[in-house]
């Protein structure tokens, strides 16, 4: 098997920026205020473990640098949500992260590295709803790879990879795995 | 494993693998909607041969928080009471499709006998089998000993060094048992203290210190204190002159709490007899982890039934 990088961390940073950039865009619009600086109120960026933690703490980073107060993350675990549990090895669930003002009335921007089948997403949401009610969710993922099984799309795309089901497909990160990189094999 | 009968059978990485997952559990209880869709659509049984009121609702708020069926079935007023066997029970139980069940019995062993009959094709959880074993409640003291030593950085850690004693009626007491395999596999250091007639023959092949004076033990400075109920309903002889010489000099009692440090845990299994093993001031100090202990044991019974249960042919 032959080992393709087709992201290399530049390029991460770069999509981290732009998608940063257009959740802030997003929201003015959607809150109402047409004027600078008041996008990202009303901001939460949720991390699906565990890779889309590290995601959403480095975009909270960017959204921080541009306008002060709107990076507030946390993460998202949806392992009890899963509809595939009963056909895999048991699975460890990591910790959810509720920021302290909770989600209620807040937009939600759940974050993840790779958009496949869309079925974490549909087990985020059901997760979500358990914590309390946003006003609004959007889903920002590193990668859109297709194959959706599932009525789910991403609101904000770092990059977008059709791939073959059968290709195996992985997001590296620093924090994580102490290289980085998007590997296709 | 498919099935908890005991904590010999449990190493170091699944025990730590357990405590983690009640780690995550416990924030169900703090959220909006205490409940959980993962076992949607299983059944849990909880066969209870004995009087319990802790284990058995514990397990019933955790099965229920994790959204499966769980029905109840005690000794009295079922057929057992009619003669019937614990095979025909279980088989009877076998046959209404039950995923889980979860078994006290006055008979050490009986949850073993289930795992290993073909009576029945579920997941069996030992809640406590005569003076053997009672897994979850030494699995939800290591949560509480863990909780209180390390807090929020709880995750992934064992005990290491902690020291560990259990005073009273070992020899009766099936959670001293799980708790003295399960405080060695996590690499406590467990002394046991009792008068001489409460010990069982062969406690020299434990994995523990024996001590017989209780003032002793105190002064040797322990992490944890955990006092035990002296178990009258298997006592079928005179094991202690009488109650009051045993509060005196096995009871841990307003003058012996004073000498333990101020971060010494005092923990109890319950029931409590207050007065006799435990006084009520040492109960209600905030040395005390009685409560804490059975808030953290729904936590346990959610992550043994997520192991158990939540994948096809589960495993701890």
């Amino acid at each position: 098997m032959t080992v393709r990088t087709v992201l290399q961390p530049a390029d991460i940073t770069r999509a981290l920026t732009r998608i940063s950039h257009e959740i802030l865009e997003s929201q003015r619009g959607f809150s109402g205020h047409g004027s600078l600086g008041h996008g990202g109120a009303g901001l939460v960026l949720l991390g699906i473990p565990t890779r889309g933690v590290v995601l959403a703490q480095r975009i909270g980073a960017i959204l921080e640098s541009i306008e002060p107060g709107s990076g507030v993350t946390g993460s998202l675990d949806v392992t009890m949500y899963r509809d595939d549990l009963a056909g895999q090895p048991t699975r460890a669930p990591s910790p959810t992260q509720i920021p302290a003002g909770g989600i209620d009335g807040k937009t939600v921007v759940l974050v993840d590295d790779v958009l496949y089948s869309g079925r974490t997403i549909r087990a985020a949401l059901d997760a979500l709803a358990d914590h309390g009610r946003p006003r609004a969710v959007r889903l920002a993922v590193l990668v859109d790879r297709g194959h959706r099984e599932l009525p789910i799309r991403a609101d904000f795309v770092g990059k977008n990879l059709p791939t073959s089901a059968d290709e195996k497909f992985r997001v590296r990160l620093d924090e994580v795995d102490g290289f980085e990189g998007v590997e296709i094999e | 494993m498919r099935h908890l009968l005991s904590t010999k059978d449990l190493d170091l990485s699944t025990a730590v693998g357990i405590l983690d997952v009640a780690e995550d559990m416990a924030d169900v209880a703090t959220r909006e909607v205490k409940k959980l869709p993962t076992l949607r659509g299983k059944t849990v049984i909880n066969l209870f041969f004995e009087d319990s009121t802790r284990t058995r609702t514990s397990f019933e708020v955790a099965a229920k928080r994790l959204s499966a069926d769980l029905i109840n079935f005690s000794a009295k007023g079922s057929s057992v009471s009619k003669g019937e066997s614990l095979k025909d029970t279980a088989q009877t139980l076998a046959a209404m499709g039950a995923d889980a069940v979860v078994i006290r019995h006055s008979a050490s062993g009986a949850a073993q006998v289930l795992a290993t009959s073909d009576w029945i094709d579920a997941s069996i959880l030992n809640a406590g089998d005569g003076t053997h074993e009672h897994p979850t409640q030494a699995l939800l003291d290591a949560y509480t000993m863990r909780k209180r030593l390390h807090g929020a950085a709880s995750r992934g850690k064992d005990l290491d060094g902690l020291s560990v004693t259990i005073v009273g009626d070992i020899l009766h007491s099936r959670v001293a048992r799980s708790n003295v395999w399960l405080l060695q596999t996590l690499g406590a250091h467990v002394t046991v203290v009792a008068p001489a007639t409460l010990l069982p023959s062969g406690i020299e092949t434990w994995p523990v210190a024996v001590g017989y004076d209780l003032d002793e033990a105190v002064d040797a400075n322990p992490d944890v204190v955990m006092m035990l109920r002296i178990q009258a309903e298997r006592m079928n002889a005179a094991f202690f002159p009488n109650t009051r010489e045993y509060a005196r000099e096995w009871g841990l009692d307003d003058e012996r709490l004073a000498r333990l440090r101020p971060d010494t845990m005092v923990m109890h299994p319950g029931p409590m007899v207050r007065g006799l093993e435990i006084s009520a001031s040492a109960a209600d100090s905030s040395r005390s982890t009685v409560l804490a202990q059975v808030a953290n044991g729904v936590s346990i019974r959610m992550a043994v039934l997520y192991l158990l249960l939540a994948s096809e042919g589960g495993q701890l």
